[in-house]
């Protein structure tokens, strides 16, 4: 247990964002709702943002980490609003969000409807 | 600083865990809130406190409000079961595959053998991160710019319907 009480470094940094991107990975694979599914996307991309910024205050220092983190929010949160879109469209169209009801894209006359 | 920085991965990790686990889907997105609020804290004891700022704005803050404002537009009749999840078989393969990728990524992670990091220099202010956007990465910048207006465009494009009457 000697290894919890030294400095924070990056072991620790890297273990936590393996454990939260794993927890991700169990709900991306255990959810139907689309909602909760993209709700684990973001938790994902979240673990590797701490990553990012994890490599560049311990190791770099000259910030490209902290900035390339700032780049995955903007295109995370562009992801999240195009994906919640898609979600609400699918609703109106089919009354149902749930991913594994949305496969029938041979019945084309209907699914306009 | 050390302690710290346990109490809120403690805090990341329990909001992470009851987002996953919740069955009733608003549940869920407040875990994630909380998540994200542990997830900023960090940021913070790791002195990076321009992210961790824009962690609070931008995922609990915006990604939180856009969830919550996505689960109200769509119709749910019993919201205590409304975050369905697959069958027990699959749910225990889901976990044996997480479990997998876990071990796998702390195997790596005891047996690489990284150098001591210097967390003791002085934070990373808002200027450095400014002067950096705007020169080395001037290109990049302008890219997302663009990339967010055309994700606002598309958004709300199709959420609206398009030519339906």
């Amino acid at each position: 247990m000697s290894f919890l009480f030294d400095s924070v470094g990056m072991p620790q940094i890297l273990g936590l964002s393996a454990f939260l991107f794993s927890i991700g990975l169990y709900g991306l694979f255990t959810r139907r709702g689309i909602i909760a599914i993209l709700m684990c996307v973001e938790l994902m991309l979240n673990a590797v943002n701490l990553n990012l910024i994890g490599f560049d205050r311990l190791y770099v220092h000259d910030g490209g980490g902290q900035v390339m983190a700032l780049f995955s929010i903007a295109v995370a949160a562009a992801e999240l609003a195009v994906g919640l879109a898609l979600t609400i469209r699918l609703f109106r169209l089919r009354f149902t969000t749930n991913a594994d009801e949305a496969d029938t894209i041979r019945e084309f006359k209907d699914f306009r409807d | 600083m050390e302690i710290l920085f346990y109490i809120f991965a403690l805090v990341s990790i329990v909001g992470a865990l009851g987002m996953v686990l919740s069955h009733n889907i608003v549940h869920s997105a407040l875990y994630l809130v909380l998540c994200f609020i542990g997830l900023a804290l960090t940021y913070f004891s790791i002195s990076a406190p321009f992210l961790g700022a824009v962690q609070l704005m931008v995922y609990s803050g915006a990604v939180a409000i856009l969830i919550v404002m996505a689960i109200m537009m769509v119709r749910r009749t019993d919201m205590s079961v409304s975050s369905p999840t697959q069958s027990l078989i699959k749910r225990f393969v889901g976990a044996g595959m997480a479990a997998l990728f876990f071990v796998l990524m702390g195997l790596s992670i005891a047996l690489t053998p990284l150098g001591a990091g210097e967390s003791a220099l002085p934070a990373t202010e808002a200027a450095d991160l400014a002067g950096l956007l705007l020169s080395r990465f001037a290109l990049p910048f302008e890219l997302v710019a663009i990339l967010l207006l055309a994700a606002m465009l598309g958004a709300l494009l199709l959420a609206r319907g398009g030519d339906e009457s």
